[in-house]
C-alpha cells in the first residue's frame, strides 16, 4: 500500500546556467554575508520551483499504475521521493514492504568489473541479499544472454548487452513495491518484446504493487490497469488506463496550441517553431515536419521522431542510432516523409520528438501534430479512416475467379 | 530480505531505526568495500605494488632528509625503521581520509538513483586504506627481520592505535564527504591538510623532537599518539606514548566523530540534489 497526502517538492532555481548545482564556499559566505546586511541575494532573485505540489493517492496492494505526464509534469520526482532518493519539501508518503526502484538500468555497474561481478554489485546495490542474488543467478545470465562474457569487463561489452544484462538483474528483483521509469526504451526491438512479457509477470503473475513511468502508451496500457496523469506537479487525472490515457491525448494537443515551445530544464535544450505541413507533391502529400533548437547543450543532438495514433499506438519510431541524424542548437531540424498519404491512413497523428546525447535529454508529444485529409481509397464514396481501419491504407487488389475442380 | 514493515517518508525524517537501518545493509556495506579494493589496482601497470612503493620512497626521502640531514634523534633505533613505522599508520590515515572525503562525489550516480543509507559511502571507503596498510604491513616484518628488531608484548595493543588512526580519519572524512557535496572547495582543502598534517605529525621524526613543554600540546593531534603508539608496540620500550594526550585526543576525535554523524544525518537527505 502507498499513500501519498499532499505532497510537494521545491527546488530552487538558479538563473545562471553556467553554474553547477553545487555552490563553491565563496559564494555562500557573500551570500551569507549580504544576508546579514540585509541586502537582496541572488538567492532570493532566484525564484523557488515546485516540482510537485499537493499531491495525493492511494495505491493498494498489488496494482500496478501506470504515471503519465509531460516533460517536468514531476514524475521523476515524484518516482524519487516515493524511492527515498530525495526527501519531500511538505506532505507524507507511507508505505509497506521492500521499495527497489529502477531509474536507469545499469546504475551502479562498474566498468572494470566483469559481468559476474557486476550482477552481484549491481543486485546489492538494488537491494538484493547475497543468497537472493545467487539463487538467481542462472536465470538473470539466462535472461541476458551474456554466459559467454561472464568473466569479461563489461567495459568491453557492447551497448546492447551491458544494457541487457543491467535490465536483467533489475527485472529478477523481488521487492513489493517495484518503480520502473522508462526501461522498455532499451535494447532491440526483441529484447523490449522480452522485458515487456517480463514485467507483464511481474504485474499480473507475483501480484506485486508496480509504478511505471512511460512515454509509451501501449506499453502502459499493457500492463496497467489504472493510470494516474500528474501535470506542473498536480494529478490531474487518476482512473482507469484507457479513459485517462485519452483524457491526457486531448490535453496534449490542447497545450501544444498553446504554449509555442518545450524546454527541459534539466538538460538545457529545447525547440520552438516547430511546424508541420502537407506539400502536395509527386501526385500525392509528403510530410514536413520542422524545429528549431535553442538552449545552451553544446555540440551534435541525436533527433528520434515517433508518430503514433491518437490513442497512443506507435506507428512508426526512428532514433538518430538509426538514421546517425544530428543538429545543433541554432539549427533548424528539418524531416521529410514523401508520400506520407500512401503510407498512412487519413486521420490524426501525434509526432514525439525527443532529442539524445549519450542521454535522454527531453522527450515530448503533441507538440507537433497532424492530419492526413479523406481519402476514398477504392473510389467507392467509403471514407477510410485511422479510427476503424487502422494506420496503414493498403489498397487490395482484389480478384475473383472460378475454381476449376 | 531486509526487514519489512511501514515506511513513513516525510520532511527531514529518518530519526527513526537509522541505526538499524544501516545494520540492514551490511551487505551492500562490504559490496561497496569489495568494489573499491577490486577495482583501485585494476588498469595499473604494477598494479598492488603501488601499496608499497609509495611507503618505501616516503621512507627513503624522510631517512635522508630528517635523518642524515636535520640530524634528528633516532631513539637507538636504525633510522629507516623508525620512519617506516611511523609512515605506516601515517599512509592509511591520509589514504582513508581522501578516499573517505571523496566518496560521496564519486559516486554521486549512485546517490541521484538509488536509496541507500548514505553514510555507507563514506566508512566503506576506508577499507581499501585497510588493505593497502596491510600490505604494507608486510613489509614492516621484512624490514624488523633484517635489523633484527623483534616487537615486544607490546604489539598487542597495536589494534587500539589503528582503530585511533580509522576513527581520526572517519571523523574528519564525514565531514569533507558532507561538505564536499555542497562546497567543491574542500575537494582542494583536504590534499592540504594532509601534505601539511606529514609535517606537523611525527612521521620523520620521533615525537621526542618536541620539546617537553610543548608536548601535550603536541599531543592533541590524534596521529602524534597514534605514531607513536605504533612505534612503541612495534619497536619496543624505548619509545613512549603520552597517554594522557592520546586520550585527550581520541576524546576530541569521537566528539568530532558525532558532530561529523549529526551534520550528515542533517545533510543526506539533499544529497541527491545537490550532488
Amino acid at each position: 500500500m502507498i499513500l501519498a497526502e499532499s505532497l510537494g517538492k521545491r527546488y530552487i532555481l538558479q538563473h545562471n546556467p553556467d553554474k553547477a548545482s553545487y555552490r563553491t564556499l565563496r559564494e555562500s559566505l557573500v551570500s551569507g554575508a549580504s544576508r546579514l546586511l540585509r541586502r537582496p541575494t541572488d538567492e532570493q532573485l532566484r525564484g523557488e520551483f515546485w516540482a510537485l505540489r499537493d499531491v495525493a493517492f492511494r495505491i493498494d496492494e498489488g496494482e500496478a499504475v501506470g504515471i503519465i505526464g509531460h516533460n517536468g509534469a514531476g514524475k521523476s520526482t515524484l518516482l524519487k521521493i516515493l524511492s527515498r532518493i530525495t526527501e519531500p519539501t511538505t506532505g507524507s508518503v507511507r508505505l509497506r514492504g521492500r521499495v527497489a526502484s529502477l531509474l536507469e538500468v545499469g546504475t551502479g555497474f562498474h566498468p572494470e568489473l566483469t559481468g559476474r561481478e557486476n550482477v552481484y554489485l549491481n543486485g546489492s546495490i538494488l537491494g538484493m541479499t547475497r543468497q537472493e542474488i545467487r539463487a538467481r543467478f542462472d536465470q538473470i545470465v539466462q535472461f541476458a544472454e551474456v554466459e559467454r562474457f561472464l568473466d569479461t569487463p563489461v567495459k568491453k561489452y557492447s551497448s546492447g548487452m551491458f544494457v541487457r544484462l543491467a535490465f536483467s538483474v533489475a527485472a529478477h528483483l523481488e521487492p513489493e513495491v517495484l518503480i520502473v521509469d522508462e526501461v522498455l526504451s532499451v535494447g532491440d526491438a526483441a529484447f523490449q518484446q522480452k522485458c515487456l512479457e517480463r514485467m507483464k509477470e511481474v504485474v499480473r503473475g507475483e501480484g506485486r504493487t508496480v509504478l511505471f513511468v512511460s512515454h509509451n502508451m501501449a506499453a502502459i496500457r499493457l500492463l496497467c490497469p489504472r493510470v494516474i496523469t500528474l501535470d506542473k506537479g498536480g494529478v490531474v487525472g487518476d482512473g482507469e488506463a484507457t479513459a485517462v490515457i485519452e483524457q491526457y491525448m486531448d490535453r496534449v494537443l490542447r497545450r501544444a496550441a498553446e504554449s509555442p515551445e518545450c524546454y527541459s530544464t534539466a538538460n538545457r535544450v529545447g525547440f520552438r517553431n516547430a511546424q508541420s505541413a502537407l506539400i502536395p507533391a509527386d501526385g500525392g502529400l509528403s510530410l514536413q515536419l520542422s524545429l528549431d533548437i535553442f538552449g545552451e547543450q553544446q555540440g551534435p543532438i541525436g533527433i528520434g521522431i515517433e508518430i503514433t495514433t491518437q490513442d497512443g499506438t506507435r506507428v512508426s519510431t526512428q532514433g538518430s542510432l538509426m538514421t546517425h541524424f544530428n543538429a545543433s542548437v541554432g539549427e533548424r531540424a528539418i524531416f521529410t516523409a514523401p508520400r506520407i498519404d500512401e503510407l498512412l491512413s487519413p486521420g490524426r497523428y501525434l509526432v514525439t520528438v525527443w532529442f539524445v546525447k549519450d542521454k535522454m535529454l527531453l522527450r515530448e508529444t503533441g507538440m507537433l501534430s497532424f492530419e492526413l485529409p479523406y481519402r476514398d481509397l477504392y473510389g467507392t464514396g467509403s471514407e477510410l479512416n485511422v479510427r476503424h481501419h487502422g494506420p496503414v491504407p493498403i489498397r487490395w487488389n482484389a480478384t475473383r475467379e472460378a475454381i476449376h475442380a | 530480505m531486509r526487514k519489512d514493515g511501514e515506511i513513513l517518508i516525510r520532511p527531514g525524517g529518518t530519526a527513526e531505526r537509522y541505526w538499524s537501518e544501516i545494520w540492514a545493509y551490511r551487505e551492500l556495506f562490504a559490496f561497496f568495500a569489495w568494489r573499491d579494493v577490486t577495482v583501485r589496482y585494476k588498469q595499473t601497470f604494477l598494479g598492488i605494488c603501488w601499496a608499497l612503493i609509495q611507503p618505501i620512497v616516503t621512507m627513503v626521502v624522510f631517512t635522508l632528509v630528517f635523518g642524515r640531514l636535520a640530524k634528528m634523534p633516532a631513539e637507538g633505533l636504525p633510522y629507516p625503521i623508525l620512519v617506516y613505522a611511523g609512515v605506516l599508520p601515517w599512509q592509511f590515515f591520509s589514504t582513508a581520509l581522501s578516499g573517505c572525503s571523496g566518496s560521496l562525489v564519486s559516486n554521486a550516480n549512485l546517490l541521484r538513483k538509488i536509496y541507500f543509507p548514505r553514510l555507507i559511502i563514506p566508512v566503506s571507503s576506508t577499507v581499501v586504506a585497510l588493505v593497502d596498510f596491510a600490505i604494507a604491513f608486510v613489509l614492516l616484518g621484512v624490514l624488523m627481520g633484517w635489523y633484527g628488531i623483534m616487537p615486544g608484548p607490546e604489539i598487542v595493543a597495536l589494534p587500539i592505535f589503528l582503530l585511533g588512526a580509522m576513527l581520526t580519519s572517519i571523523a574528519a572524512g564525514i565531514w569533507f564527504a558532507a561538505l564536499n557535496v555542497k562546497f567543491r572547495d574542500f575537494r582542494f582543502v583536504v590534499p592540504f591538510v594532509i601534505q601539511l598534517g606529514v609535517y606537523l605529525s611525527p612521521v620523520g621524526f620521533p615525537s621526542s623532537a618536541i620539546p617537553d613543554r610543548y608536548r601535550f600540546l603536541y599531543g592533541m593531534n590524534p596521529m602524534v599518539g597514534v605514531i607513536d603508539g605504533f612505534r612503541w608496540c612495534l619497536l619496543g620500550g624505548k619509545i613512549s606514548v603520552n597517554w594522557g594526550a592520546f586520550g585527550c585526543s581520541m576524546l576530541l576525535v569521537l566528539i568530532l566523530l558525532a558532530l561529523g554523524i549529526r551534520h550528515f544525518r542533517r545533510v543526506e537527505n539533499s544529497f541527491a540534489d545537490v550532488v
